[in-house]
């Protein structure tokens, strides 16, 4: 019950913010997180992001590159 | 460094580790998202002989007592009421009932994947009262917190909680103080301590003398615990090893945990297995009574008996593993569930019953 999923944030609105997942895009709320930029990445549980980090650090969340940046580098 | 030059990195490791520690150590991961991955991942069978990992109390669903699953199904059969919860809750047996029985003899049971949808599905029914069941750890407790202020915010009159939130730490120290368990390290859970820091298990390192690591939940992240933790035991320090610290502060996440506080206040919450324990749940404060289900339609929360022959909360305590239950694969399944611990998707018991070998095919590596 616990499972949280990092994604990347490509809209804020407001307490609102749109991530990006595998493809397809999800509203989530940013109530939680104090000031979360558009290109920063979220960990999301019930719908609300509840940590934001810089994209710089989101290379080092070992389930993103396994999935995300593992998968670009698997194209190179 | 590819993932499997990481694990063969990590598996030396640890049995290099194992063999300085020279003694059997036992190790709990104490959340439930933890016992799913450690499963999945076949993560038992890299573990050396001496290193023994179980589940602790870490399924939000799993430790709700059987009075409290009594109170939610009581609830349900008011005509008035449409109950929204998170999925896991539907199918967990009460004394006589479940959600689900209760849904197909027409109760409104919804499933939602945010206590945000369940204030808009308030505002989309008007004449019916919807209660949430508000079950879940501190990652989820902020996100309760947040929906409760959003629907006083809109004068949403309407929504009621059912306030059945647990805290971690209080729980841990009850199975430390309860003498059943000789711990050697434990896997504090990732997304709690996003929420409350890494400085919660501090006080678990000093005066217990327990390792302890804050671990994600990918493969490679568990088994870095697991090395870190018989590390810790084989150069006899006790320490908290932050492990997953790019989402995890040592001071945790402080608006998430002033929403907690602005709504809820710790207070006594009975555990499944574990019986009450002072301070380990999240009860609304004064001022959000008008939110609180119990109250708003007088069905409180009774002391009912487990199912007979159950054997949950010995899993729970981690005193027993789940095969070892008389009623495990017979009757007890995940398609017809005798105790929560078979019910929800990361009970011990319905992840032993997915993933773990047959008894005669149990085997470890030396």
């Amino acid at each position: 019950m616990c499972l949280a999923i990092p994604a990347k944030l490509v809209e804020v609105r407001g307490n609102e913010g749109v991530i990006e997942l595998g493809g397809w895009c999800k509203t989530v709320l940013l109530t939680l997180v104090e000031n979360a930029q558009v290109g920063q990445y979220v960990l999301v549980h019930a719908g609300y992001a509840i940590e934001v980090i810089t994209e710089a650090e989101a290379y080092e969340v070992a389930a993103l590159q396994r999935t995300v940046f593992g998968a670009e580098e698997n194209h190179e | 460094m590819s993932i499997a030059a990481k694990m063969q990195s990590l598996r030396e490791a640890l049995a290099h580790w194992a063999k300085q520690a020279a003694r059997p150590l036992t190790l709990m991961e104490v959340c439930g998202t933890h016992t799913m991955a450690i499963h999945r991942h076949g993560i038992h069978s890299l573990l050396p002989r001496n290193v023994r990992l179980i589940s602790g109390p870490g399924c939000p669903v799993c430790v709700t007592s059987q009075g409290q699953v009594d109170q939610i199904v009581e609830l349900s059969r008011r005509p008035d009421i449409t109950i929204a919860t998170f999925g896991d809750m539907v199918r967990v047996p009460g004394s006589t009932s479940s959600l689900e029985r209760e849904r197909a003899r027409g109760a409104d049971v919804r499933v939602v994947y945010s206590p945000h949808d369940a204030v808009a599905l308030a505002e989309a029914l008007p004449l019916r009262q919807v209660v949430f069941i508000g079950i879940g750890f501190e990652t989820t407790q902020p996100t309760i917190a947040a929906a409760l202020i959003e629907a006083r915010r809109r004068g949403i009159g309407n929504f009621t909680v059912v306030p059945a939130g647990k805290r971690v730490p209080p729980a841990l120290t009850a199975l430390l103080d309860s003498g059943d368990l000789r711990l050697d390290g434990v896997i504090c859970p990732g997304h709690v301590s996003v929420i409350i820091g890494s400085r919660a298990y501090e006080p678990f390192a000093q005066r217990y003398h327990l390792p302890c690591a804050v671990a994600g939940f990918e493969p490679t992240e568990v088994l870095d615990a697991i090395v870190a933790l018989v590390r810790q035991a084989a150069e006899q320090r006790a320490e908290v090893e932050n492990l997953y610290g790019v989402w995890v502060r040592r001071e945790g996440n402080r608006r998430a945990l002033e929403m907690i506080e602005s709504v809820f206040a710790a207070g006594p919450a009975r555990w499944r297995g574990l019986g009450l324990i002072a301070e380990s749940g999240f009860l609304l404060r004064n001022g959000w009574d008008d939110y609180d289900a119990a109250r708003r339609f007088g069905i409180e929360e009774g002391e009912v008996l487990e199912p007979p022959g159950c054997l949950c909360g010995d899993v729970l305590r981690g005193r027993l593993q789940p095969s070892e239950c008389p009623l495990f694969g017979r009757p007890c399944t995940p398609e017809d569930p005798v105790g929560p611990c078979m019910v929800s998707t990361e009970g011990s018991c319905a992840a032993d019953y997915r993933y773990g070998p047959r008894q005669s095919q149990r085997c470890r590596e030396d």
